[in-house]
């Protein structure tokens, strides 16, 4: 123990701390965060067949859902700008959701029960997203016909506009929403997480 | 609009440097109880720090003010009863049950905060005053003094090493 660097490398070593350690006291804060009411933004990602997703919820209800392509990080950090940076990994508050993922995934359920938290839309643009739920599991409907349905028939623009901001994907069914020629259109979560998602729909 | 990190990524960052000075300045049966004080006081204030602020040495006060708290709560616990009190708070974990440790356990408390604070937490002389009261001068002289402590308690990287009691 000759140099300053030696003491701080030894004193690390004494006051050892292992990952189970840590892991349970993060436990232990979630837990006591909950009842406080400080959490503002549980998340926990899960495996799909449309890759890694983040699934974010507030006190409310199911605030954000995310594809890997979104980039989880930059999600995380603009619910933290957007929402509030009291946010923790907390699986437990998400396990409805999870469950019923799991079941659409492999084609038991045709419809979300969770409760939404519609916050991060507004405008519009929520209004359209709303609407979505009207086209059916296995069906689809062009920008055009959204639009109609959401009361501004000429305005199929903003319509993809709002699907293409969509904060809460596969639970809120944009990727039901093709081209008025019979062709996909653009997804958030990329045209191969659309496919997977309508192939499924169709075939259940 | 504010830009700060997720919470938990302050957890992630920070959670083990915390332990460790929690390990170092209340020892290994409390220092559960002071990590998970400061965590939650920290994050209950969290969207009012500045966003300019050093998270670390924000942390480490905290974490200085709840280990006096659960400290005080101890010893309040152990006044009125027999030795069955001592054992009815059991640590959940294995104790850094090193020569270092243990040497660290028994310097007098300005000596063991200053040495956790700035060798564990790595922070500055000035910024660990503001912590403990007293000048930089002072702080500096007590982590001085508790570090010549540690080395004469001849303590060494293999001591550290030994092997340790299971639960």
């Amino acid at each position: 123990m000759n140099t300053e660097t030696d003491l701080t490398d030894t004193l690390h070593q004494a006051l050892a701390v292992d990952p189970d350690h840590l892991s349970r006291l993060h436990h232990r804060l979630t837990a006591a965060a909950e009842t406080e009411r400080l959490l503002d933004v549980a998340y926990r990602t899960i495996d799909s067949p449309v890759g890694n997703l983040l699934l974010a919820a507030t006190e409310i209800g199911l605030v954000r859902v995310a594809y890997a392509l979104e980039d989880h990080d930059r999600v995380l950090q603009d619910l933290a700008d957007r929402i509030s940076p009291r946010i923790l990994r907390h699986p437990a508050r998400l396990d409805g959701v999870a469950r019923e993922l799991d079941e659409y995934f492999v084609g038991r359920r045709h419809a979300f029960a969770v409760t939404l938290d519609w916050q991060l839309s507004t405008g519009f643009r929520s209004t359209v997203l709303q609407h979505l739920a009207e086209i059916e599991y296995g069906h689809t409907a062009s920008y055009a016909a959204v639009a109609r349905l959401s009361g501004r028939p000429n305005a199929f623009r903003a319509v993809g506009t709002a699907c293409s901001t969509n904060p809460l994907p596969v639970v809120v069914p944009c990727h039901r929403v093709v081209k008025s020629d019979g062709t996909m259109g653009g997804y958030l979560g990329g045209l191969e997480a659309k496919s997977t998602l309508l192939q499924l729909e169709a075939a259940a | 609009m504010s830009s700060k990190l997720p919470f938990e990524t302050i957890v992630e960052v920070h959670g083990p440097t915390v332990l460790r000075v929690c390990l170092a300045v209340v020892g290994g049966s409390d220092a559960d109880d002071a990590w998970s004080e400061t965590f939650l006081s920290a994050m209950k204030a969290y969207p009012s720090l500045p966003d300019d602020a050093n998270v670390e040495a924000w942390l480490v006060t905290i974490a200085h003010r709840r280990a006096i708290d659960v400290g005080r709560a101890r010893s309040r616990r152990a006044v009125p009863t027999d030795s069955i009190a001592e054992h009815d708070h059991q640590p959940d974990h294995v104790e850094p049950d090193t020569d270092l440790a243990t040497a660290l356990a028994a310097l007098p408390d300005k000596q063991r905060q200053s040495v956790a604070y700035h060798y564990l937490a790595g922070l500055p002389y000035a910024e660990i005053a503001s912590i403990l009261g007293g000048t930089p001068a002072s702080a500096r002289r007590a982590a001085a003094d508790g570090i010549a402590t540690l080395r004469r308690s001849d303590v060494g990287p293999h001591d550290s090493l030994t092997e340790r009691s299971t639960r």
